[in-house]
């Protein structure tokens, strides 16, 4: 699920570097501020013990393979969202110089994908809200489970996304998932039953461990807030990918909008189409015979990108509203989360 | 268990390369970093048929591994390994962009193989300039350039802790798996019931070691940052560094010499 930098153009990068270091810069105070110091050494010896487990094979009952443990999720349960994905992030850092796995400028995207997701997203907003104050042992099972794999979901799905949007790559939005997530699907299952097994393992053991992490600062995490940002988030990737993926369809359409428009993924409207026209006029690719080729088919590229301009507005407009709407849904469940919350919490005191 | 083992091997020596004393290892770690970026971002930048601008960019490898006496090799060895998952994703275009875009004589070459070629030229330039970064500088410098350049201070102090017990705690695992191993002929019992536990409890050690190592730290005076040894200056070296480079980035971005070159060659013999 790494993702390298061959595969990745400069906007998505440098978004996803920003979204991770704004990320970091956060957890960072957050620990400072909120933690005793002890903390820090700690989640440095549990990033260096996430490296050495993931050295570590299981063999896969039924299927003859192997596999090893992912641990976002796991590191959640340890160590709380903030220190968790502060953990996940150096893991990723080092990976990426030692091991050249993902690229330096793909960071962003792999502390993104394999850190905010597990952390931020499924722990709090899932794990907690289904686990409950005393879960049985059963039920820890199947909320692990079912929390692995959704973070195994979300995570692919973002890679297919910045990879699609990159547009170095050329394999369809569809194909891609579909190849992506059934994999990931299982094996999110597998990395389910194994965070399940090893923090029952804990439990067992020293149960004290997992007590600071479920009390932590949680009380403090405003709901308000996270609805505020995914509001932002949703409409703006409402705008921006659904502005893309109109356009995306037509491979062959597609690439000629790029050989007549340059490199840039989203149409910016009429001063970018004049920008890239400009590009392409003063560009030159004699080596590859592109201004042939482009003109083989002009008759068809200049009309298809002028026609195509309100119809993006159009799909835009309508990506913006679609996520609205989804986001009142998510709002609305949320609230009544809270409000089930917030009875259990008064049904046991 | 040998995998283990080998991982560790390799990564120990990348780690030693960087206890070098050439003057690219002398020069303070912010410009290597600098410039590292520089180079990633403007290779990333280019479009994605573009394969002959590309190459000129080899010059910034080649030139690194030639001052600093790194073992080529090696390192091209390590790179090839990991190549192979861009490739997973980038051997798609071919498939799926079948429009002829080049004629080299009688063979036509679509834009899938031109982007597929282009993608796999990426991934050498980026992961060979990333080890290099490492091999000439070391990361507990890294880590410092970078808290110098704005990352937080909690994240660079857990970063070198992680990085101070990343050796001791995969020899550990290593040699539990290799206990594991021994135990388990033809591979039963490495399900994952003896593995859940194995790792459970190199997790609990890991736990007790981490606060042992925090109680020994504070006995020892620790304050909450790494003590330094050597310090590095930002001085006119440095400058030199970053701006040639980036110099010459920038200009192998906007002007492709590999062409021009070639425009120059063909109207030579023709």
């Amino acid at each position: 699920m790494h993702m390298a930098d061959a595969l990745l153009s400069p906007a998505v990068g440098g978004t996803m570097w920003a979204a991770s270091a704004g990320t970091i810069a956060y957890c960072s105070a957050k620990v400072k501020r909120d933690l005793d110091d002890r903390k820090v050494p700690l989640m440095g010896v549990l990033g260096a013990f996430l490296f050495a487990a993931q050295m570590i094979n299981f063999s896969i009952p039924g299927t003859g393979s192997s596999g090893h443990l992912g641990g976002g999720l796991l590191l959640a349960i340890l160590l709380g969202p903030h220190a968790a994905f502060l953990t996940i992030a150096s893991v990723l850092l080092v990976q990426a110089l030692f091991f050249a796995d993902g690229g330096l400028l793909a960071l962003g995207c792999n502390i993104f994908n394999m850190g905010f997701f597990p952390a931020f997203v499924v722990y709090p907003l899932v794990y907690r809200n289904l686990m409950g104050t005393r879960p049985s042992r059963s039920r820890e099972t199947w909320v692990t489970v079912f929390c692995a794999m959704i973070g195994l979901q979300l995570g692919p799905l973002a890679v297919v996304l910045e990879t699609v949007a990159s547009g170095i790559a050329e394999l369809p939005f569809e194909t891609f998932l579909l190849l992506m997530l059934p994999i990931h699907l299982a094996i999110g299952l597998v990395e389910g039953v194994v965070t399940s097994a090893i923090v029952s393992f804990v439990r067992k053991a020293r149960p004290e461990l997992l007590e600071p992490a479920a009390a932590a600062s949680f009380a403090t995490w405003s709901l308000r807030r996270v609805l505020v940002g995914f509001l932002l988030l949703a409409v703006a990737t409402g705008g921006v990918v659904s502005a893309f993926a109109s356009k995306d369809p037509d491979g062959l359409e597609w690439a000629i909008a790029r050989i007549t428009g340059g490199s840039e993924l989203q149409p910016r409207g009429p001063l970018h189409q004049t920008l890239a026209r400009l590009q392409g006029k003063v560009v030159l690719f004699p080596d590859y015979d592109f201004p042939k080729s482009a003109s083989k088919t002009e008759p068809a590229a200049p009309a298809k990108v002028e026609h195509s301009l309100p119809v993006h507005s159009g799909t835009s407009l309508a990506g913006m509203v679609g996520s609205l709407v989804v986001l009142l849904l998510v709002v609305l469940s949320g609230l009544i989360l809270k409000k089930r919350n917030l009875r259990k919490v008064y049904g046991i005191h | 268990m040998a995998s283990i083992d080998a991982a560790l091997l390799d990564f120990q020596r990348l780690d030693r390369l960087a206890a070098g004393s050439s003057a690219l290892h002398r020069l303070d770690p912010r410009a290597k970093v600098l410039v590292v970026l520089v180079f990633l971002v403007s290779v990333i930048s280019f479009g994605r048929y573009q394969l002959s601008a590309l190459l000129p960019f080899f010059v910034f490898p080649a030139v690194l591994i030639g001052c600093a006496d790194l073992p080529a090799g090696y390192l091209a060895r390590k790179v090839a390994l990991v190549c192979p998952f861009a490739l997973v994703v980038g051997i798609f275009n071919p498939l799926v962009d079948t429009e002829i875009m080049v004629h080299l004589g009688p063979v036509a070459i679509s834009g899938g193989w031109l982007s597929c070629a282009s993608i796999l030229v990426r991934a050498l330039l980026t992961v060979s300039a990333a080890l290099i970064l490492v091999a000439t500088t070391g990361f507990p410098a890294i880590c410092r350039a970078l808290e110098q350049l704005g990352m937080p201070k909690v994240f660079a102090v857990q970063l070198l802790f992680l990085y101070r017990y990343l050796f001791v705690l995969a020899e550990e695992g290593g040699r539990a798996a290799r206990a594991r191993e021994l135990r388990s002929f033809g591979n039963k019992g490495q399900g994952m019931a003896s593995y859940s536990s194995l790792i459970g409890s190199l997790l609990l050690k890991t736990w007790q070691r981490a606060e042992r190592i925090h109680m020994a730290m504070l006995a020892r005076g620790f304050t909450g940052a790494f003590q330094v040894r050597q310090h590095y200056r930002f001085g006119r070296p440095e400058f030199l560094y970053l701006c040639s480079w980036s110099a010459l980035f920038v200009l192998l971005r906007l002007f492709n010499p590999a062409e021009l070159f070639g425009a120059f060659l063909t109207g030579l013999f023709s």
